[in-house]
């Protein structure tokens, strides 16, 4: 265990240590989008994590040749499985393996936890909770609600969420059941290229008066996680400095086009 | 342990070039863990300090840039298994910054590099010097771009990249190994990408 002082300087969280690669065997898979699918997976010696981590996945070809990339853990601390949630990169490696050909009882092998800097505990923050998320971006962000959520946690959360178009949202009906059912939770869903019929949502790119209005409402400065691609991310943190939230307060994780 | 079905794709020429686990890239991701910092250029010096923080140089941009750049082209390897063959970058070898400060000798076996952000690492002074690492403001003929480290960064390529710290502003000088900003959260001390050292204990 790697001990760290929160950004609070109040409480310590442990961040646990990344396991050796062991084996993950596929439980079932769940198609969240036509490009995007959540794999469950039983592994014996995880040694937990927390929200916001990823895990290794390394694929072994029969003549020995391997592939290793780093995804979200979608599951929050409190389950026993660990979800990862992959989006298909049409030019990718090890992606368009893991939502095209991968089945229940494959096995493939995970390492991880990985990353202790772009993570939400509950037990350490004490501040209001943005969160930022561009397309598969979401992934990390939603294991922090689902963990905010199963923790008990009564913290002020809002979530913006940008998507190309609606047929790209994950989660989507598992984060409206969660607006509607907690008042201290914020969803603001935005869609970049098109408004589908029956849309209420907002259309367009994120911009400085929705993340004023967001911040406004959790009462000032929040622990900020901004997820997304490259450009998404840069973007979106330079919104938040714009908003008035210190620099040390917002967290980012980038998805480059190789995190196939 | 086979995967069933998986082929993957591969080329021999590729494999034998990257370090275990990487695989390659044309494109530069980015990885940061916040927002990019925009330090005007007026501002912006690059310092050699003592371990108490004491300041032993300062140079301005112009000063910097003035005190003798080189150029390389070099293999870079990020821990998130991305590798970018033939990078070509200009900037001051740390040998030279050593030499302008006057420093014969180091004044200790590790430095704390620092930077805009408040971003740290960790480096053995062995693994700076002798030509292996520079800072560096220009890519690919290009003024290094904030989101890549700009105005300047350190370059580092025989060890993981993180350690290759973005908006460097100078060099600590420290006697024990003190983690950095990755180090401290779950990496490497060192990260070595021929040994794959990139997490804690590995």
């Amino acid at each position: 265990m790697v001990t760290r002082r929160g950004n609070s300087g109040t409480t310590v969280i442990k961040v646990p240590k990344a396991s050796a690669w062991q084996p993950a065997t596929v439980v079932c898979i769940r198609e969240e989008t036509p490009r995007v699918k959540t794999i469950r997976f039983a592994v014996s010696n995880w040694p937990g994590h927390l929200a916001g981590q990823h895990a290794d996945v390394r694929l072994t070809a029969e003549d020995g040749y391997r592939a290793e990339r780093s995804y979200s853990i979608a599951s929050p601390p409190e389950v026993s499985v660990l979800e990862l949630t992959v989006e298909r990169l049409d030019d990718g490696e090890v992606s368009p393996f893991l939502t095209g050909q991968l089945e229940p009882d494959d096995a493939i092998q995970l390492r991880g936890p990985i990353g202790g800097h772009f993570v939400w505990s509950a037990l350490e923050r004490r501040r209001s909770l943005l969160l930022v998320g561009g397309g598969s971006g979401i992934v990390p962000l939603m294991c922090m609600l689902r963990h905010r959520r199963l923790s008990g946690s009564t913290v002020p959360a809002a979530l913006l969420y940008s998507v190309r178009a609606r047929e790209d949202l994950i989660y989507h009906e598992e984060l409206t059941d969660l607006a509607r059912n907690d008042p201290r939770f914020t969803l603001r869903t935005t869609l970049t290229r098109d408004s589908a019929p029956g849309w209420s949502g907002r259309v367009g790119r994120i911009d400085l008066p929705a993340v004023q209005a967001l911040l406004e409402g959790l009462g000032g400065v929040a622990d900020s996680f901004v997820c997304g691609s490259a450009g998404f991310v840069e973007a979106a943190s330079a919104l938040l400095l714009q908003a008035g939230q210190p620099g040390d307060a917002i967290r980012t994780e980038r998805f480059g086009p190789t995190g196939t | 342990m086979i995967t069933r079905g998986f082929q993957g794709r591969r080329s021999q020429s590729e494999s034998k070039r990257l370090p275990p686990g990487q695989h390659l890239t044309g494109d530069f991701p980015v990885l940061s863990a916040g927002p990019t910092p925009h330090t005007p250029l007026a501002d912006w010096t690059f310092a050699l300090e003592a371990e108490d923080g004491t300041q032993i140089v300062s140079w301005s941009w112009e000063e910097f840039r003035a005190l003798g750049p080189t150029e390389v082209t070099v293999d870079i390897h990020c821990v998130t298994r991305w590798s970018k063959f033939d990078t070509d970058w200009r900037g001051v070898s740390v040998d030279r910054i050593f030499a302008a400060a006057g420093l014969e000798e180091s004044p200790s076996s590790f430095v704390m590099a620092f930077c805009d952000g408040g971003y740290t690492t960790n480096l053995p002074v062995e693994d700076l010097l002798e030509g292996k690492a520079l800072v560096v403001w220009e890519y690919d003929g290009e003024p290094l771009a904030p989101e890549h480290g700009g105005p300047a960064r350190l370059l580092v390529p025989h060890l993981y990249f993180w350690k290759s710290a973005k908006w460097v502003r100078g060099l600590r000088f420290m006697e024990d190994n003190e983690p950095g900003f990755w180090e401290v959260n779950g990496y490497h001390s060192y990260g070595d990408p021929s040994r794959e050292q990139r997490y804690d204990g590995d």
